[in-house]
């Protein structure tokens, strides 16, 4: 039981990272219309940057802003310079021309830090573990992480539904145009979107970056995650998004936790060991395949495309 | 198309290049480029394939190199459980990835655009951990083939010239196929179904059926270019099927040009040729074909084999 509810927190904590990326791509598939392949790069980019702001300054929080805020330059420049041409071509153009990014970035990554992964060491008060009960202790970090994502998630319901960026970001999803026509600055609010959505990913990067090794291509696999969120929640929808990563995010913890145990209740031991881990991988790509079947434009289609 | 326009006179030194190839490669004793080369054409095999979907279906799968994968571990498999015969190898090949398209496709197909992409990606995500989990089959580690597919004599795929023939007249059976096809009537209704799809709903074809048989034929074309690979390089790995190769086939389509019979065979020997070339100069090679891509995408839309319709005498 207690069990239980640590692989619930850490389902939890997982959904949530797969939010923050998946609100951005999201968010800019919703808004320019485009598919970012590029975006798991601005994973790998946040989490490089914390660990070299964090080396030089000594401080992890002074770090991560610093991180925070040089992932969304990188973002915003890279908008300016290449995918600002994207916009209103093919996705099979975005799909070709943001993997070129990719390849880009894990080749420029290569080169300026170096082949081997990084680490990132944590300070001594967010290296502690917390009493949730009784009993159950749980690492202070992984708290941090499920607090300030799950603040991250009220900044951007208060930003979209509140604030008058939120209005202009609302109205160019649904007719690009009028608001062009209205007299909006469109291109400069492309680039603030799409610096938005990089700052999402560089956060989920940098604060993933103690718990894991920082290594070229650790966007990748994650991104692929984030795609199957977006797909389940439906595209543009960023409730769908926070819904379907927390669906996905307990899914594949649970499922990788308990399935071993399960499947060998059914199974001879033998089998059921040679078959769970591939079977809790695929997991969640099942439950996007049965999603799929029942509701082919995901939980929450997004209605005025 | 006929006549001696510079775009036929390139096609047509192309393939003369690729059928004289061995014997230059045996003339002036550099036999790398028979390994290269046959690795070239069994690449192409595989995005001519996906040209067939992607170029003329409008479907773009971002999973497609997981029929590699299939092709090559029905062969690799066999090999290790001992079915030596590439009579049964190679059809089983063949079977087992159209079975699997067809059950892939059926739920795809059902969404459209974007949504396809994805979840296109997401199943061949589903299929590589699928293989990184066969501990019986190496895992994530590969399966090392000891024996190459077996024919009857005098056929030999162990005897390297031999092997690039094959693979040769193989490509040009399945070109010449794909040429066929998208000239005959359920080519029609393919190309159509990619122009508007409710059009052709209204006019009475069941475009679902199409399309599915369509993506089970390039899903097998595939399973046989993984076949080949597996016997290439006498190895099968969940790497063959990584989603970066799926990624590699999309630009040699592109790159070639979508929507041609050759566009993806120029697009092969192009990407592959260069990206041996860029190795050779750096070794961060791939910063330099990243953008590259990009401006192709940006700049060159027909890729290739459109810029060279484009060129006049």
């Amino acid at each position: 039981m207690l069990l239980f509810l640590e692989q619930c927190l850490n389902g939890l904590q997982l959904g949530l990272m797969l939010f923050l990326l998946a609100a951005g791509l999201t968010l800019i598939f919703g808004i320019m219309d485009l598919v970012n392949l590029a975006h798991g790069s601005f994973y790998m980019i946040g989490a490089y940057f914390a660990a070299t702001f964090t080396a030089l300054t000594g401080d992890f929080i002074l770090g991560a802003a610093l991180a925070i805020a040089a992932t969304v330059l990188v973002g915003m420049a890279l908008e300016v310079i290449a995918i600002r041409r994207l916009y209103g071509r093919d996705h099979l153009d975005h799909v070709l021309g943001t993997f070129g990014l990719i390849l880009f970035f894990n080749e420029l990554v290569r080169l300026v830090w170096g082949p081997a992964g990084m680490n990132v060491p944590l300070p001594a008060w967010l290296n502690t573990h917390f009493t949730i009960l009784p009993g159950v202790e749980y690492p202070t970090y992984r708290i941090a992480i499920i607090l300030v994502t799950l603040l991250v998630a009220l900044f951007m319901y208060v930003l979209v539904m509140r604030t008058r960026i939120g209005m202009l970001i609302r109205a160019g999803a649904s007719n690009r145009e009028m608001v062009g026509a209205l007299g909006v600055n469109i291109n400069l609010l492309y680039t603030l979107v799409f610096g938005l959505g990089t700052g999402l990913a560089g956060l989920a990067g940098l604060m993933q970056a103690p718990i894991l090794t920082v290594q070229i291509g650790m966007g990748e696999n994650i991104l692929i995650l984030a795609f199957v969120v977006i797909i389940i929640g439906g595209i543009g929808s960023i409730r769908g998004a926070f819904i379907a990563a927390i669906l996905v995010g307990l899914v594949d913890t649970i499922g990788r936790g308990f399935l071993p145990d399960i499947l060998s209740l059914l199974l001879p031991s033998r089998s059921a060991s040679a078959i769970s881990p591939a079977l809790s991988s695929m997991l969640i790509y099942l439950m996007m395949a049965i999603v799929l079947v029942l509701r082919p434009q995901g939980l929450f289609p997004v209605s005025n495309k | 198309m006929t006549g001696l326009t510079p775009r036929n006179f390139i096609i047509a030194a192309l393939l003369v290049i690729l059928i004289v190839l061995p014997v230059y490669a045996g003339i002036a004793g550099k036999p790398f480029l028979i390994t290269l080369f046959t690795r070239i054409i069994i690449l192409a095999m595989a995005a001519v394939s996906l040209n067939l979907i992607m170029g003329y279906g409008g479907m773009v799968s971002f999973g497609h190199a997981i029929y590699i994968g299939i092709g090559g571990y029905v062969v690799g498999i066999l090999a290790q459980e001992g079915f030596l015969s590439g009579f049964l190898q190679w059809p089983a090949a063949l079977l087992v990835s159209g079975l699997f398209a067809a059950a892939i496709g059926a739920l795809c197909l059902r969404t459209r655009g974007v949504y396809f992409i994805m979840i296109t990606l997401a199943f061949a995500q589903l299929l590589y951990y699928v293989a990184v989990g066969l501990d019986r089959y190496g895992g994530d580690d590969g399966l090392t083939m000891y024996r190459r597919s077996e024919f009857v004599r005098p056929l030999n795929m162990s005897d390297k010239t031999q092997f690039y023939y094959v693979s040769l007249i193989l490509l040009f059976g399945v070109m010449a196929l794909i040429w066929k096809l998208i000239n005959s009537r359920f080519g029609m209704v393919i190309q159509g179904s990619r122009s508007n799809d409710l059009r052709m709903q209204a006019i009475g074809f069941p475009t679902y059926r199409y399309r599915l048989v369509c993506f089970v034929i390039a899903g097998m074309i595939c399973g046989l270019a993984g076949a080949l690979l597996a016997n290439h390089t006498e190895f099968v790995s969940p790497a063959m099927m990584h989603w970066t190769r799926s990624g590699d086939l999309i630009v040699m389509v592109v790159l070639g040009g979508m929507g041609s019979v050759v566009g993806p065979l120029i697009g092969a020997v192009a990407l592959l040729v260069l990206e041996e070339a860029l190795s050779g100069i750096t070794e961060y090679w791939q910063i330099i074909l990243g953008p590259m891509l990009l401006l192709v995408v940006l700049f060159a839309r027909g890729g290739i084999d459109g810029l060279l319709a484009k060129v006049r005498l």
